[in-house]
Order: C-alpha cells, then sequence, then structure tokens
C-alpha cells in the first residue's frame, strides 16, 4: 500500500538566514488587501520576503506580521518608514535577536525504511526536544519548535538521512519586557 | 441606525450626499454601466455638486488636479468600472507624485462578479494600490458615509494625495440602512502629529541656522500646501538669506522679490545652482529633494549643512542624509522656529549672489525666428505674472518656469514628480472652473496637447475662457535635445509629422484659434487672445524646431557641472536619473 516517496525539495540543505536579514513586526488593519500595499514597497526595492507570518491579533480588527526579508540594508529604514505611512498599518519596527524572543516550527518528513536509520533520526529528534507527528513504514514526519537556528540545525542533522519535504512557518517574534512588537 | 426622516435612500444617494456634506464642488467624470446608479444619484441629490462631462477619463483626473492646484481642496472624479478606471491612472499618479488631494470614485462590477473577468472588470484596487494615498474597494452599502469621509480626510490632510473608492454596482444600488453621519475610523492614520513639532530638533535647528555666513532657502510644495508664505517671508526677511523654489513651489516666495533666486536644479537658475553649491547651510521647507534639484546626491550641498523641515518622515534621508530634521507641518514648525533665530545682515552674500543674477540672466535671443522663450516672457508681461498657468512637461514647462515668474502661490500648476504629457490643458479647465474670474493660460507643446486635446469639447461646451498656448516645434523637444547633446544628434521618435493644423482644430469644436509666425507679431497675438473671453482662443506659436533649455544640469551630474550655453565638446551619455 505504500507508495514510493519522492523527494521534494530540490535543495536539501535549508536556506540559512540570508546575510542581513531583517525582522521587521507589523500591526495592521485585518482587512483583506493590505498585505498587498505592504508586499508591493518591498518587492519595487527589491527586497526578497523570506518568511512571512499573518495572524489575527488578539483584538480581531487588527492583525499581526512577522517578516523575514533580505535585501540591501541602505534602503531599509526607508522602507520601513513606507511600511508605517500606509493607512492600514498601526506600526512597522525591526527586530534584532538581542531584544526579542524568536520561534518557529518545522515539520520534516525523513525517509525511514529501516529500523536502525530510525532509531538515529529518532535520537536527533529528541535531542532537539522535537516530536515525531506521522509514523509510517517508509517515513516519519517530526515536528521541531524553538528559534530559527535550532530548527536551522536539526535539518543539518536530519539531511544526513533523506529529507523527503520541509515546510517551515516562518518565524514569530515577540519583543522582551516592556517594548512593544 | 437609520434616522426615520430619512427617506429611502440607496449606496449612491448616501455617498453623494456625504460628498456634498463634505463640501465637494465639482465631480469631473465619465459615465458608463457600473457607475449607473452613483450618476442616476448625482440627478436625484439634491445638492451643490457641479458634475462636468469630460471627453476622456485622463482628462476628468488632471481636471480635478487642476481644480485642487488651483484652490487647496479636493474635487472628485467618477467613472466606470474596467477601462473607464483604467484610463484614470496616469491622472491618479500625476496627482500622487505631487501630493495633491483628489477622490476617485470608480463604478464596479457586482461583488459576485469580481474575479470572474466579468464584462469591464478590473482589479482597479489592486491596479491603483502604488499610485494612491489610500484606496478602498467597498463591500457594504452602509460604509459608503464613513468610507468617502474617511477619503476625503486622508486626501486632505498630512501630506495630501488621491484616495480612490471603488464601489462595486450592488453596492450602490442597494438600499441603504446605516448612518449618514458615520464616524471615520483610522486607527493607523495620524496626521495631527504634524502640529506636535519636537522642541529638541528644533533648537538644533536653530542653532545651525544661528551659525550659517551663507545661508539658502529652499522652499519646496510642502510650504505651500501648508499655506506658509508670510512665515517664510518674514523667515527670508529675518535671515537675510536668498530664497529658491523647487519646480512645484514657484511662488510660494514672489519671485520678484530681491531675494528670490527663482527655480534651483536640471533646468533652474544659474544663480540658484551657485547659490547651492557654494553656500553653507541648505534649509529646506517641505521639498523631497527630488533628482531633478540635486542632482549627483553625494556632491549636493557636500560643504553646507542640511536642515530638512519636512511632514513626511519618510521623506528623509531618502535622498539627502540631513544634518538636523524637524517633523512636521512646514507653516507651524516655522512659527515656532522663528522666535528662536536671530536677525541677520548679510551684503556679502547677497552682493555675490546678485554678481551671478548679473553674469548669467535667463535670456534668449530675439533674432533667428520665434523662440518659445518671447511668448512666455511677453504673455507674462501682459498678464503682469498673475495669471494661472498650467503645463505639461518638456521645454515649453522649462521655459515657462523660467520666465513666467510667480509672485503667488497657486498659480503655477504643472507636473512635476510624474511628467505627463496632457497635463496642462485638462488642468487649466479644472483651474477655470475653481476660478471662473482668474486669467488661465494653458501651456502646452505640440505633443501634449494632443494628448488630451479632446478636451476642447469639454471647455468650448462650459465657454471657459482659457488661453490655450500651443508652443509648436514639431518634435518632442526635451528628447530632441538630449539626442542632440548625448546621442550624436540621431533622431529618434521625436519628429511629430503629421501634426494637424491647430487652429482649424480649434474651429472644429467650435473655439477660436488663431497662429503667431513671427517675433513682431507676439505681442499683437497675445493681446487679442488675453482680449477673447467668449470661450477658448487657442494660440498656435510656430517656434524654431531645434532650439534647446539652458541652463542644464545633465542628470545625476552635479551641479557645479551645470552648462549656461550649448557645450562646445560632445558629451557622455548621462547615467543618473533618467
Amino acid at each position: 500500500m505504500s507508495r514510493a516517496i519522492t523527494t521534494a525539495d530540490k535543495k536539501p540543505s535549508p536556506r540559512p538566514d540570508v546575510n542581513g536579514g531583517h525582522t521587521l513586526s507589523m500591526y495592521v488593519n485585518n482587512q483583506p488587501g493590505v498585505l498587498m500595499r505592504i508586499c508591493q514597497i518591498f518587492s519595487r526595492r527589491a527586497y526578497n520576503i523570506d518568511s512571512l507570518v499573518v495572524s489575527q491579533g488578539r483584538d480581531p480588527r487588527f492583525s499581526r506580521l512577522t517578516l523575514g526579508i533580505s535585501g540591501d540594508p541602505a534602503g531599509l529604514p526607508q522602507i520601513i518608514l513606507q511600511c508605517d505611512k500606509l493607512v492600514d498599518v498601526i506600526h512597522c519596527f525591526e527586530h534584532t535577536p538581542d531584544n526579542t524572543v524568536v520561534r518557529e516550527l518545522a515539520l520534516i518528513k525523513v525517509k525511514s525504511d529501516n529500523a536502525e536509520r530510525r532509531t538515529e533520526i529518532l535520537q536527533i529528534v529528541e535531542h532537539f526536544g522535537g516530536k515525531t507527528v506521522d509514523f509510517t513504514e517508509s517515513s516519519v514526519v517530526i515536528r521541531i519548535e524553538g528559534a530559527s537556528d535550532k530548527v536551522d540545525a536539526s535539518i543539518r542533522l536530519l539531511n544526513n538521512y533523506e529529507i523527503v519535504e520541509t515546510v517551515r512557518t516562518g518565524k514569530v517574534v515577540m519583543a522582551r519586557g516592556e517594548q512593544s512588537t | 441606525m437609520a434616522s426615520k426622516k430619512q427617506p429611502e435612500l440607496d449606496g449612491a444617494q448616501a455617498l453623494i450626499m456625504t460628498l456634498s456634506e463634505l463640501g465637494v464642488e465639482y465631480v469631473f467624470g465619465y459615465s458608463g454601466g457600473a457607475a449607473l446608479p452613483i450618476f442616476d444619484a448625482l440627478e436625484t441629490v439634491k445638492s451643490n455638486i457641479k458634475f462636468v462631462l469630460t471627453r476622456h477619463e485622463q482628462g476628468a483626473c488632471h481636471m480635478a488636479d487642476g481644480y485642487a492646484r488651483a484652490t487647496g481642496k479636493p474635487a472628485v472624479v467618477l467613472v466606470t468600472s474596467g477601462p473607464g478606471a483604467g484610463n484614470t491612472i496616469t491622472g491618479i499618479m500625476t496627482a500622487q507624485m505631487d501630493s495633491v488631494p483628489m477622490i476617485i470614485v470608480t463604478g464596479q462590477q457586482v461583488t459576485w462578479m469580481l474575479g470572474k473577468d466579468a464584462f469591464q472588470e478590473a482589479d482597479i484596487f489592486g491596479i491603483t494600490i502604488p499610485v494612491v494615498k489610500h484606496n478602498y474597494l467597498v463591500r457594504e452599502t452602509n460604509a459608503l458615509p464613513r468610507i468617502a469621509r474617511e477619503a476625503y480626510h486622508i486626501a486632505t490632510s498630512g501630506r495630501p494625495g488621491p484616495v480612490l473608492i471603488d464601489v462595486p454596482k450592488d453596492i450602490s444600488q442597494s438600499p441603504f440602512t446605516g448612518d449618514l453621519d458615520a464616524e471615520i475610523d483610522l486607527p493607523g492614520y495620524c496626521p495631527e502629529k504634524g502640529y506636535d513639532i519636537d522642541a529638541a530638533s528644533l533648537e538644533e535647528a536653530a542653532r545651525l541656522i544661528n551659525l550659517s555666513k551663507k545661508p539658502v532657502i529652499l522652499a519646496g510644495h510642502g510650504a505651500m500646501i501648508s499655506g506658509a508664505e508670510e512665515e517664510l517671508m518674514t523667515l527670508a526677511t529675518k535671515l537675510d538669506s536668498p530664497v529658491t523654489s523647487t519646480l512645484l513651489g514657484k511662488g510660494v516666495f514672489p519671485e520678484s522679490h530681491p531675494l528670490a533666486l527663482g527655480m534651483l536644479g536640471m533646468h533652474g537658475t544659474a544663480y540658484a545652482n551657485k547659490a547651492i553649491c557654494e553656500c553653507d547651510l541648505i534649509l529646506n521647507i517641505g521639498s523631497r529633494f527630488d533628482d531633478r534639484i540635486i542632482g549627483q546626491a553625494d556632491k549636493f550641498g557636500a560643504n553646507a549643512k542640511i536642515v530638512h523641515l519636512d511632514l513626511d518622515v519618510s521623506e528623509i534621508g531618502k535622498m539627502i542624509v540631513p544634518d538636523v530634521t524637524v517633523l512636521g507641518d512646514a507653516k507651524t514648525t516655522l512659527r515656532q522656529l522663528l522666535p528662536l533665530l536671530e536677525p541677520q545682515e548679510r551684503p556679502e552674500w547677497n552682493e555675490h549672489i546678485n554678481g551671478y543674477k548679473k553674469k548669467f540672466p535667463l535670456a534668449y535671443k530675439k533674432q533667428g525666428g520665434l523662440r518659445m522663450q518671447q511668448v512666455l516672457d511677453e504673455i507674462h508681461d501682459l498678464t503682469e505674472g498673475d495669471a494661472i498657468v498650467a503645463t505639461d512637461v518638456g521645454q515649453h514647462q522649462m521655459w515657462a518656469a523660467q520666465f513666467y515668474t510667480n509672485d503667488k502661490s497657486l498659480k503655477w500648476l504643472s507636473s512635476g514628480g510624474a511628467g505627463t504629457m496632457g497635463f496642462g490643458f485638462p488642468a487649466a479647465i479644472g483651474a477655470q472652473f475653481a476660478c471662473p474670474d482668474a486669467t488661465v493660460i494653458s501651456v502646452s507643446g505640440d505633443g501634449g496637447f494632443q494628448m488630451t486635446l479632446c478636451e476642447l469639447a469639454t471647455a468650448v461646451i462650459h465657454k471657459l475662457p482659457i488661453k490655450i498656448l500651443v508652443l509648436n516645434n514639431h518634435y518632442l523637444g526635451m528628447v530632441r535635445q538630449w539626442q542632440e547633446l548625448f546621442f550624436d544628434n540621431r533622431e529618434s521618435g521625436v519628429d511629430l509629422e503629421g501634426n494637424p493644423d491647430f487652429v482649424k482644430l480649434a474651429e472644429a469644436y467650435g473655439a477660436k484659434g488663431i497662429n503667431i509666425k513671427r517675433p513682431a507679431d507676439v505681442r499683437k497675438k497675445l493681446q487679442e487672445a488675453l482680449e477673447y473671453n467668449d470661450g477658448p482662443i487657442l494660440i498656435n506659436a510656430e517656434c524654431i524646431k531645434t532650439d534647446n533649455v539652458f541652463p542644464m544640469i545633465p542628470a545625476g551630474a552635479a551641479l557645479e557641472d551645470m552648462l549656461t550655453e550649448p557645450p562646445k565638446h560632445k558629451m557622455a551619455k548621462p547615467v543618473g536619473s533618467t
């Protein structure tokens, strides 16, 4: 009954955080089209959006956005101001790793068709505090959660086996202490 | 909820009632299927709104734009969906680039057909995002009054700009059961911050200004929008400082004043550019340091301190990194800054600049055929510089900026940021509606005029006494000038062979038309045109074909590399800007 598993991820190694990558958080009106306005600003300035998380805020009139972006750092201060200027954006902040908590979740499907391999994979999962969320004769789906570099590290180790595919939520951030996100 | 006194309304009527209550005086537009309920509401709602049917949606936008530039108040553009809405893009972009308030209402397919390629359906909300200050796709009939009020507020407050409201037909024709007085709800928009000026940055700005020996004040459109003419005059005289203005700032400081340097930048006056090169402080009031005025960014004001007063924080450091920034409305900022400044007298600095004024005056030859400069100079003289002048973009625009000097705000209507051909004539129509008693001159080249000339019908129907000056050199002159200077005079795509007989064309529309062919006739013919007030008059001036605009700073070159006369050697192709 099990079908042959084909590897969907063309590049086996995960994309490391691009040098000069930045993390922005925005608090925006929860309305259709808001994301379009924001994305246009980044694409116009040749910025790539590496990760994007959008979810409804505690007040359902608003949404939270966390963006991981990369591009020419010289343009970034103005991009932030231009985002902030949008009528639908309540505020836009850049966050650095030292003033924020960063979390990300990844689902990783690894081929595991013999017992020896399976044991090794489970050891890695245990080390990273992950969980197996699906188990079949031929593969295992692992959930790893934590800071992005931890997720990167787990994927790097699992690369020694055959990763079929990975899905990452993209990072969410929250400012530490009194600062707001 | 619905007040019992209200008769039964539909969404379109609620929209028109709200716009009327907001003080909208003119709607410029073009009808069509998806906008039918809104056009019907113009007939059924009792209001002071006057509707002007244009001949093209682009013309409608430029008319609303001209109306707004001449009054500071927004007008409404009303068009249908799909192509009707699509035709407004250039007009909206023009307004957005030059911070002009405008409200554009577009009809739209019914909501359940959106995204299904229905007849005349276009995602105008998505299409216009990059060229508006804000836009709406209305999905609820009862939201119309609030959205109209928000649109008006956003368009007119802070840094003004166009706001588009896309109204699906089912939304406009459904019964309205909401609150006509619904309040705006814009948690992400706080223009009132512009009146709260930071004291520390004001003091730092004052300190630098007080230290300066050779300042130049750079007055931009922001100073005009905030109505800071009086404060600017007080500032200039208190500091005894020369004042240059941007293309859009023309008139905010009287150009006939001894301290005035006229316009700076690519085709600005030599003395303005030289003053900028030699000054020790640039006090920028509401200009965004456009690439047309700074040339090579790293050399602009290299030896000067730069103080940037601007309402829009996203303009700070965009082109030029200032030494001090003061955020806020120009008028409010200047009022608070003035008491911190020490009065100065600078005979040497001003004498030095006057030397440049004498050495490099704006001038033109009166021999060798008819020059655009002469026509503009003489019409300036005949109207005592007090007409409203609307232009397109190109050689005629730069010469008009040089020779039609302005002493007042809101009289110079020119497409600056967008550089839109076809802007001037419809903008002049909008301005004439706004100011029926003013002399309004539309200045175009033969190229630009042909882009929106269908509005001759609009001008004729309403008997608008606009002086339509077509400065005709049978060329796209500015492009040809660049080809001459930078592309070995290889002409490509600039010869407007096949131009119509503009006088006959005007007559075909029922307008009056006259020709000017000889320099000696200019005054007499212009006089005749100025005395004709029964409707529009087109003046076709057959000008020298290959004249060039100077001074000139090649795009991306530094201000000190300005050419005040034709270069004697071949020039390298400019690589900066366009």
